[in-house]
C-alpha cells in the first residue's frame, strides 16, 4: 500500500478526545502521524479534507452477512462493501449463517472470505451452542484460534439459564464476551410491540417484559459467574435501568442499541409495512427517548446496526408473516448525526465514540483510535451534507430499509482500511 | 349564465293533471284493476295526485305503488358513487292489473326501460300505460308515453325541472337553457 | 343524488366517517326488500366478476357474500385456499396479480394475517373486500350487527352495547368498536382480563370486569364466540369455567335492568359463551343479523362498484405477456 496524507480535515480521535484542525498521515497500515502541516516526501497520494471529519473508522459490533446460505441476499464481500460505504473499518459477523458457524472452519472461511473482499474487515462471532440449538457448547477455543471475538446464538435467544451460565463461564478462558440476544420466548410471540398501535393494527404483540426478563437473567449471570456478557440490540427504558443498575455494581456488562431503536418507535408500524418488523421490535417514545439518554451516559456502550438483509420477496408479504430485519450499514452514521447531534443528545466526538472507539473496545478489536503506531483504519466524513436515501444505489444486495426516501445527514466520503482506500464516493 | 322559461305554471299544472286524470279512466276503460305507479322521486307525488283526482271523479279507492329504479340502470358508471336507493313498494297482485306508470319527464326512455324490468321482476300485469307529465323529446330507446301533459322540444344542452310543492314547496315546469 | 364516495376498497371502519357508515347502512335498507321479493335479485351488478377469496375456512360469511353477490346478478366464483402445501405469503402476492390478469372487477377477501385485505388492495385494480383479516377488523360484520341495533331500537346515538368475550384476539370487536363509537353509541368491552388486548382503552370504551355488570349497564349484548384454541394456549383454564364465569345465562339474564338485546356473529358455541335458551330465546335477533348480513353486503358491493374502473390502460401498460 501506498503512503497517504489527509490533509486539513477536522480530526476528531474519540480515544484521546482531541478534535482539532490536523492532517493525518498513513504509512505501510499504520498510522504514522496526526499533526499540522505534516511534512511528506513527494508523490504522497494527498486528500484533500477540509470541512471534512477525518475519524477512527466506524465498527459495528452486530451485523448479518447471510454468507453462508444465503448468498442471494448478501455475502461477506457485498456486506464488506456496503460497510465501507458507510464509513465502518470493521464488522463482526454474526454466526446465524447455513450451516451456522459453529466450528473453527466455518469461522476460518468466514475470515478468509474478508481477506479476499479487501473492503471493510469482517471478524467472525462464533455461536455459543452447536447449531445454536441451545443445547451444547460450541468449541470456544478453536473458533478464537481461527479468528472468531465473540460468541453469540443471535437470532435466538439462549432459553437455558445453565447453557447461558457456562458459556460465560468458559468464555472468561479466551477473553471473549457472550453476545445475547434477550428474549424470552414464550413472552415474544408477536410481530411487533405489544400497546396501543398492536392492538389498533390487530397484530399479536411482544411485550417490554420478554426482553427485560431476559436482561435481568444475565446480568445475574454476569454477577454469578463474573464473566463478560453483552446484551444486544437494547429496544426497553425498563432494560436501560437494568444495566445501569448492574454497570453501578461494577458488573461486567456491556449493551449496544441500534439506530432504529433510537430513531423510529412502533408507530412505524402504521400501515403494515414490512420494512418496520424487526426483532426486538419498535417500541414506543419512551422507550426512544431512554436509548438516547442511555447512549449519552454510557449506560448503552455502543451503536450497532444489526444489519439484517432479506430478499425483496420476502418482505413483500402480510406483516406477520414477514421475516424481521432491516439493512442499516450504509444509514447508520446518517441516522445517528440526524437523531443524535442535531437532536442535540451528542456531540460529534461523543457520537464517534460510541460507533468507533467503544465498540472496539468492548470487543477488544484494534482500531477506534487514531493513535500514532495504530492500524491505519480511517474514515473521512461530510457532516454536513444532507442526502435522500435511495435503497436502489446501495452497495448492500438488500433494499429493506424503512428510511428508504427519508433525508439522513451526514455520511462517509473515504474509507481507508489497513491503509488502503477501500471505498471513496464518487471515484 | 342559463336561461329560465317557466313552461307551465301551478295553475297549468293543475289543469293538465286533471286532463290527465280523465284520460288514464277513458284509456284503461274504468278504474277495475287500475294500479298507479309513481317512479322515484317526483313521479310519486304525480301518481298520488292523479289517483286523488280519480277517485274523487269515480268515487272509488285506487291502489298505489312506488318504484325506485336505481338498481335496475344500464348506466351505473355514470351515476357516479354511492347513488342513493329509495324506497319500491308494489302491492302483491300485479298481475291482470292494469298498470300506469307515472313520471315527471319522459326524454332518453332509459328509466322507463328500467322500470319495465324491475316490473317484471314483480309479476305479469296484464297492461301498461305510461304517463308523463312533460315529454321533452330526445328518445334513445323505442318507448312512448300514452299520456302527456305538454309536449315540447329541447336540446341536449337543456334541462327540463319539475317542481312540486310536495317537496320543492312550490308547482312548476321549467326549462333551463345553457347559452 | 350522491353521497361521499368510500374509495376503491372498503378495508375496515376505522377509516370511514360517521356519514359513510350511515350511507351503507341507509343503502341496506332497500336491499332487505330485495330478499323478500318473488325474485330476489336485481341487475346492478350484473356482469361484474367477483371472486371469493376465502384462506380461512368459513361457512356462513362466504354464503352470505355468495348471496349478496348472486342477488345482485354478479358472476361468482369461490376459491378456499386450504394453505397448506404452499407458503401464505407466497400465494397472496401470486394470487393478486393473477386476479389482476383477469381482470376480476371485484375480490372479497378473508385471510388470517392482519393486513392482507390492505395488503391485496394495494396491489391490485380490483375492489377488494375485508371478509375478516387476521385479528384486524371484520367491517360486514360490524356493520350488519349496527344495522341490526338500528332496526330494533330505531337509532344508535346514545345507546349502550357491551361487546363480550375474547376481545384480544376478535377482530368482530374491534370493527364494532370503530362503528358504533363513530355513530355516537356508548361502548364497553366485558371479558376475562387474560383475553383484553393491551391500551384498549384508549380505544374510546369502557372495561367491565365481569358479565353482571355488562348485563347492568347495557340496552344490548354482543356476544363473541369464544375459540377453543384459547384454551390450549394459555389464556384461560377451561370452557366450564368460563361458562361459569362469563356465561350469558337465563339466570344472568334474568337480573337485568331491562330487556336486553343479544346478538352473536356466530357460529355459537352453545354452553360455553351463550346458553342455549337465550340464544333461541325472546331477546335474541341472531337470526335477523344473518338476514342483514346479506342486505348489508349487497349495499356494500354496490357502493364499491360505482368506481369506475380503467382497463383499457392496463393492458399496454403490462405489455404484451405470454400465458403458460
Amino acid at each position: 500500500m501506498n503512503p497517504i496524507l489527509i490533509a486539513g480535515g477536522r480530526v476528531i480521535d474519540p480515544s484521546t478526545g482531541a478534535d482539532d484542525i490536523a492532517d493525518v498521515y498513513l504509512v505501510g497500515g499504520r498510522v504514522e502521524a496526526v499533526g499540522r502541516n505534516i511534512d511528506v516526501p513527494a508523490g504522497v497520494r494527498r486528500i484533500d479534507a477540509a470541512g471534512k471529519v477525518v475519524a477512527p473508522g466506524l465498527v459495528d459490533i452486530h451485523v448479518h452477512l447471510r454468507e453462508p446460505g444465503q448468498e442471494n441476499v448478501e455475502t461477506v464481500a457485498t456486506g464488506a462493501m456496503a460497510a465501507a460505504a458507510g464509513g465502518f473499518t470493521a464488522v463482526c459477523a454474526m454466526p446465524n449463517t447455513d450451516p451456522v458457524t459453529d466450528n473453527q472452519a466455518a469461522v476460518g472461511f468466514i475470515v478468509r472470505q474478508s481477506q479476499r473482499a479487501k473492503k471493510a474487515r469482517v471478524y467472525p462471532i462464533g455461536a455459543i451452542s452447536l447449531g445454536q440449538r441451545g443445547e451444547q457448547l460450541a468449541e470456544f477455543g478453536e473458533m478464537v484460534g481461527a479468528g472468531a471475538v465473540a460468541v453469540s446464538d443471535d437470532g435466538h435467544p439462549v432459553v437455558s439459564s445453565h447453557l447461558m451460565r457456562t458459556a460465560l463461564e468458559y468464555a472468561k478462558t479466551f477473553g471473549i464476551p457472550v453476545a445475547d440476544h434477550c428474549e424470552e420466548p414464550t413472552l415474544a410471540r408477536g410481530s411487533m410491540h405489544e400497546g396501543v398501535v398492536s392492538t389498533r393494527l390487530g397484530l399479536p404483540g411482544i411485550p417490554a417484559a420478554a426482553e427485560e426478563i431476559m436482561v435481568a437473567r444475565d446480568t445475574i449471570l454476569a454477577e454469578l459467574t463474573g464473566g463478560h456478557v453483552h446484551l444486544c440490540h437494547m429496544s426497553t427504558r425498563g432494560s436501560v435501568d437494568l444495566i445501569r443498575r448492574a454497570k453501578d455494581k461494577g458488573l461486567a456488562v456491556t449493551a449496544e442499541a441500534t439506530p432504529h431503536h433510537f430513531a423510529l418507535t412502533h408507530e412505524r408500524c402504521d400501515g403494515y409495512d414490512t420494512n418496520a418488523k424487526m426483532n426486538p421490535p419498535l417500541r414506543e417514545a419512551e422507550d426512544r427517548e431512554a436509548i438516547r439518554q442511555a447512549l449519552k451516559d454510557g449506560t448503552i456502550d455502543a451503536i450497532a446496526s444489526d444489519h439484517a438483509p432479506h430478499h425483496y420477496d420476502a418482505k413483500e408479504r402480510a406483516f406477520d408473516e414477514a421475516p424481521n430485519g432491516i439493512i442499516g450499514l450504509e444509514t447508520a452514521f446518517g441516522v445517528a448525526m440526524r437523531e443524535l447531534v442535531e437532536g442535540g443528545y451528542l456531540s460529534l466526538s461523543e457520537l464517534l465514540f460510541r460507533m468507533s472507539t467503544q465498540p472496539a473496545r468492548i470487543f477488544s478489536l484494534p482500531g477506534g483510535s487514531l493513535a500514532v503506531g495504530g492500524p491505519a483504519d480511517v474514515a473521512v466524513f461530510d457532516p454536513a451534507v444532507r442526502w435522500k436515501v435511495d435503497p436502489a444505489q446501495s452497495f448492500s444486495k438488500s433494499r429493506n430499509t424503512p428510511f428508504a426516501g427519508e433525508t439522513l445527514v451526514g455520511r462517509a466520503d473515504l474509507t481507508v482500511v489497513r491503509g488502503e482506500i477501500v471505498f471513496e464516493r464518487g471515484a | 349564465m342559463p336561461g329560465v322559461t317557466l313552461l307551465l305554471d301551478a295553475q297549468a299544472i293543475s289543469r293538465a293533471l286533471s286532463r290527465m286524470a280523465s284520460e288514464i279512466i277513458e284509456r284503461s276503460q274504468g278504474t277495475d284493476g287500475l294500479l298507479l305507479v309513481g317512479i322515484q322521486r317526483r313521479g310519486v307525488e304525480l301518481a298520488d295526485r292523479l289517483a286523488a283526482l280519480i277517485e274523487q271523479d269515480q268515487g272509488v279507492t285506487l291502489p298505489r305503488g312506488k318504484l325506485d329504479i336505481t338498481l335496475y340502470r344500464d348506466d351505473l358508471q355514470t351515476v357516479g358513487p354511492s347513488p342513493v336507493v329509495a324506497e319500491t313498494r308494489l302491492p302483491d297482485d300485479l298481475d291482470g292489473r292494469t298498470v300506469v306508470i307515472v313520471d315527471d319527464v319522459l326524454y332518453t326512455g332509459r328509466t322507463v326501460r328500467a322500470a319495465l324490468d324491475e316490473f317484471a321482476d314483480f309479476g305479469r300485469p296484464r297492461r301498461i300505460l305510461l304517463c308523463v307529465l312533460v315529454d321533452r323529446g330526445g328518445r334513445e330507446l323505442p318507448i312512448q308515453a300514452d299520456i302527456v301533459g305538454l309536449t315540447v322540444r329541447t336540446g341536449p344542452n337543456d334541462r327540463v325541472d319539475v317542481r312540486v310543492r310536495e317537496l320543492d314547496g312550490r308547482d312548476a315546469v321549467e326549462l333551463v337553457s345553457e347559452r | 343524488m350522491t353521497a361521499p364516495s368510500l374509495g376503491k376498497d372498503l378495508l375496515g371502519l376505522q377509516s370511514l366517517s360517521a356519514t359513510q357508515i350511515q350511507h351503507i347502512l341507509d343503502t341496506a335498507e332497500p336491499f332487505k326488500a330485495v330478499s323478500e321479493r318473488r325474485i330476489k335479485k336485481v341487475p346492478a351488478l350484473r356482469g361484474k366478476t367477483i371472486v371469493n377469496l376465502f384462506f380461512e375456512p368459513s361457512t356462513r360469511t362466504r354464503i352470505s357474500f355468495e348471496f349478496a353477490e348472486k342477488r345482485l346478478s354478479a358472476d361468482t366464483v369461490n376459491v378456499a385456499s386450504i394453505g397448506s402445501s404452499v407458503s401464505k405469503g407466497e400465494n397472496l402476492v401470486d394470487t393478486a396479480r393473477n386476479l389482476e390478469a383477469m381482470r376480476i372487477d371485484m375480490v372479497v377477501i378473508r385471510h388470517g394475517s392482519s393486513g392482507a385485505a390492505q395488503f391485496l388492495g394495494e396491489r391490485i385494480r380490483s375492489n377488494v373486500v375485508n371478509a375478516g383479516d387476521g385479528k384486524h377488523e371484520h367491517p360486514t360484520q360490524a356493520l350488519l350487527d349496527m344495522l341490526t341495533l338500528r332496526d330494533h331500537f330505531g337509532r344508535l346515538e346514545g345507546l349502550k352495547v357491551a361487546l363480550c368475550g375474547d376481545i384480544l384476539h376478535s377482530r368482530v370487536a374491534r370493527s364494532n368498536i370503530w362503528g358504533l363509537t363513530k355513530l355516537g353509541v356508548e361502548v364497553a368491552v366485558c371479558g376475562p382480563a387474560s383475553l383484553m388486548p393491551l391500551g384498549v382503552r384508549d380505544l374510546g370504551v369502557t372495561v367491565l370486569p365481569r358479565i353482571e355488570d355488562a348485563i347492568a349497564w347495557a340496552d344490548a349484548l354482543n356476544i363473541l364466540r369464544l375459540q377453543l384454541e384459547r384454551m390450549e394456549s394459555g389464556y384461560i383454564p377451561s370452557v366450564r369455567e368460563y361458562n361459569r364465569v362469563f356465561g350469558v345465562t337465563a339466570e344472568r339474564l334474568a337480573r337485568a335492568p331491562k330487556d336486553l338485546l343479544i346478538l352473536h356473529p356466530g357460529p355459537m358455541n352453545r354452553g360455553v359463551e351463550i346458553d342455549s335458551d337465550v340464544a333461541d330465546g325472546p331477546h335474541s335477533v341472531i337470526l335477523p343479523q344473518v338476514t342483514n348480513g346479506i342486505a348489508v353486503r349487497m349495499a356494500v358491493l354496490y357502493l364499491l362498484v360505482g368506481e369506475a374502473r380503467d382497463w383499457a390502460g392496463a393492458a399496454s401498460a403490462e405489455g404484451m405477456e405470454d400465458s403458460e
